[in-house]
């Protein structure tokens, strides 16, 4: 059974037509948190959000109390929000950008105050521009507010926000990669170590770097208390959280639900959310967090929505997308597509990534179009080791970012789920799907 | 001689002043020269450059990265078809090729006449309206062959508000420049460091 009683922390007013709006957000309890955040030390805010335990909602999954206690100390120092949304079907950080980009600025502006960094950015992904809109026009009525600016509310604190356009890279996601672009440079994820921006980052300067939804909590965990966020949810996945659900169900969609409490089944089959597969038909595969992620076959259907349930079963719960793959979608062409996309979003540094991705996506097509081998399976398993190798998860990481050890997963979880599938398309000459 | 118009240059300016380093100027500038011509031109390159202290060679190489930015000229219309993952379920690889016999060009080709420009897009974030369509990065959510015709139609014969000429990226624009002078920021946050040091103190 789905539990669905947890609050719309982030989602409060994501139905409202004008939930984007100022008045309504000032309707609406907005900008109260702010007050009531100003009025704290900026130890104690910070405070709140590590006793939240909140993890960050960008994929990785990092706790963001513990990266806001990492910022070096220094005279200039930087808060950037990551809005790239570019992981395929994941579409929950557009939605509050839209729907509810005061809530984001708040958070931007309540975090820059515990952190007390010099400045703040909002990078927003290039194609979202109706989201670039929303957001822009919500710093810009922030500052005439009072909320931005000079001495923000009266209470002696000053900052400012810009808003920062991408333009159509997957890569920029990673954050090493984002800050780079922020520099006007090419989206190429930076060389490790430094492993944190909390120490060397925008202009070589400490920088945190948070998704969008990560920040939307923030101005709730003030209100109502770090400890109250911890309440809901189990273990180390606390609170509630955005998950975007596509592929073969009735009602795909973004749904709030409380971490842990829910399973797969729950979030694809409740009534209230996914409502079940489309025509009832099997599920073949569901694609727990993103393309990055290894697939679950349909016996996994039962483990947790949290971070740790799902890393207990080889994957990860990444940017809390779900895609339902069902029994008569074609699993060497999903996997073929995503490799596609790995493979033309590589930025190409690491030869690996770079090298591996185009001989992967040259083997799956000819597979998927006729003029695949029997010693294709195998070789896409070699190729695939030679990139991450032992093929574990999380895997080893050979490249420059974990982009292109991840191209794997979705390989060799359709071959360890339906390698009948790949030799049918060697007998068949290609795919029979149409 | 300005290659932006002199509007133009003047919120090239403001774009640049918004920044502690010119250079972060690059991505902006080259969606705000697409908004002026509709593509990245060469000459747009060269004022991009010295308007961030770079070199033209740096903005190309920058700007060639980026599937947004289009060094050649393109449609007044740029639709962008997604195939990815919840797309391709949804019958993504079939409406894009419905839209090529329509359009009668092949992905990343340009009609005759200028208006439309066709490209196969990664995941648009949209994924429960899929097959997802975007017409210069504003999604139209016309998921049949018939809903796309009919918008490809409105869109030959007139303009659709919602839906800018390619490279108006955004219809808003900043109000204000920077707020806060430096000298500002580094006396506040001496300030407030000084009196957590000291409340410490009077716990400790
Ligand atoms: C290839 C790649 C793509 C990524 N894409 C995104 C993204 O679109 N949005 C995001 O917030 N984080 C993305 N990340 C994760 C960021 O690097 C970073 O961990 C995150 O923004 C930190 O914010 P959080 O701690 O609040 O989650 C990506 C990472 C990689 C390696
Ligand atoms: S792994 Fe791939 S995307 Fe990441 S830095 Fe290397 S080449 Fe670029």
């Amino acid at each position: 059974m789905a539990k669905l009683d947890a609050p719309q922390i982030v989602t409060s007013r994501v139905g409202l037509d004008d939930g984007h709006t100022l008045a309504r957000y000032l309707a609406t309890g907005g900008y109260e948190s702010l007050r009531r955040a100003l009025s704290m030390s900026p130890a104690a805010v910070a405070e709140e959000v590590d006793a939240a335990s909140l993890l960050g909602r960008g994929g990785a999954g990092f706790p963001a109390g513990r990266k806001w206690s990492m910022l070096k100390k220094d005279p200039v120092t930087y808060l950037v929000v990551n809005g790239d949304e570019s992981e395929p079907a994941t579409f929950k950080d557009r939605l509050l950008m839209e729907r509810d980009p005061h809530q984001l600025v708040e958070g931007v502006i309540i975090s820059a105050w515990a952190l007390q960094v010099t400045a703040a950015f909002i990078f927003v992904r290039g194609e979202f521009g109706l989201g670039l809109e929303r957001v822009l026009t919500a710093v810009n009525d922030a500052y005439a507010h009072g909320a931005l600016g000079l001495d923000i509310f009266g209470s002696g604190f000053s900052l400012d926000v810009v808003v920062h356009p991408g333009a159509g890279a997957y890569i920029c996601g990673d954050e090493t990669a984002l800050l780079e672009t922020l520099e006007g440079k090419r989206g190429f994820p930076r060389i490790k170590p430094p492993f944190y921006p909390a120490a060397i980052g925008l202009y070589g300067q400490p920088t945190v770097v948070n998704n969008v939804e990560t920040l939307s909590n923030i101005p709730w965990i003030v209100l109502n208390g770090g400890r109250a966020f911890a309440a809901l949810g189990k273990g180390r996945s606390t609170g509630t959280r955005l998950f975007a659900l596509s592929g073969r169900v009735r009602r795909p969609g973004v749904y709030e639900i409380e971490m842990v409490h829910n399973t797969f089944r729950d979030l694809i089959f409740d009534p209230a959310l996914g409502g079940g597969t489309t025509d009832d038909v099997a599920i073949k595969a569901v694609i727990p967090g993103g393309a990055s992620s290894p697939w679950f076959g349909p016996d996994l259907l039962d483990v947790p929505l949290g971070q740790d349930e799902v890393a207990e079963h080889g994957s990860m719960l990444g940017s809390g997308s779900v895609i339902v793959i069902g029994a008569n979608d074609c699993a060497v062409r999903a996997a073929w597509r995503l490799t596609r996309f790995f493979q033309r979003e590589s930025c190409g540094q690491c030869t690996p990534c770079r090298e591996g991705a185009g001989w992967l996506e040259r083997i799956l097509r000819r597979l998927e179009t006729g003029g695949g081998r029997r010693e294709d399976i195998d070789l896409l398993l070699d190729v695939c080791d030679n990139i991450a190798p032992g093929l574990g998860w999380p895997p080893q990481q050979t490249t420059i970012c974990p982009l292109g050890p991840s191209i794997p997963s979705p390989i060799t979880s359709a071959i360890a789920l339906c390698k009948d599938e790949f030799f049918a398309h060697v007998e068949h000459g290609g795919c029979t799907d149409g | 001689m300005s290659h932006f118009l002199p509007g133009f240059r003047l919120r090239a300016e403001g774009i640049v002043a918004l920044y502690p380093h010119a250079r972060s100027a690059t991505l902006p500038l080259c969606h705000l020269a697409q908004e002026q011509d509709g593509y990245l031109s060469a000459n747009a390159m060269v004022e991009i450059a010295e308007l961030t202290e770079t070199t033209p060679a740096e903005v190309r190489g920058t700007a060639s990265f980026f599937d947004l930015f289009h060094l050649e000229p393109v449609g007044t219309y740029v639709v962008g078809v997604c195939t990815n993952i919840a797309c391709l379920l949804a019958g993504g690889l079939e409406l894009l090729a419905h839209a090529e016999r329509s359009l009668g060009v092949a992905v990343g080709e340009t009609t005759a006449e200028g208006t439309f420009t066709l490209e196969e897009c990664e995941c648009l974030g949209d994924c429960d309206v899929a097959p997802c369509v975007q017409v210069n990065c504003r999604f139209v959510r016309t998921t049949t062959p018939d809903a796309f015709d009919s918008l490809i139609d409105q869109l030959r014969t007139g303009a659709i508000p919602e839906i800018p000429r390619f490279g108006l990226l955004s219809r808003v624009r900043r109000s204000v420049g920077l707020a806060v002078p430096t000298e500002v920021i580094a006396t506040e946050r001496a300030r407030v460091a000084a009196e957590a040091t000291s409340n410490d103190r009077a716990a400790g």
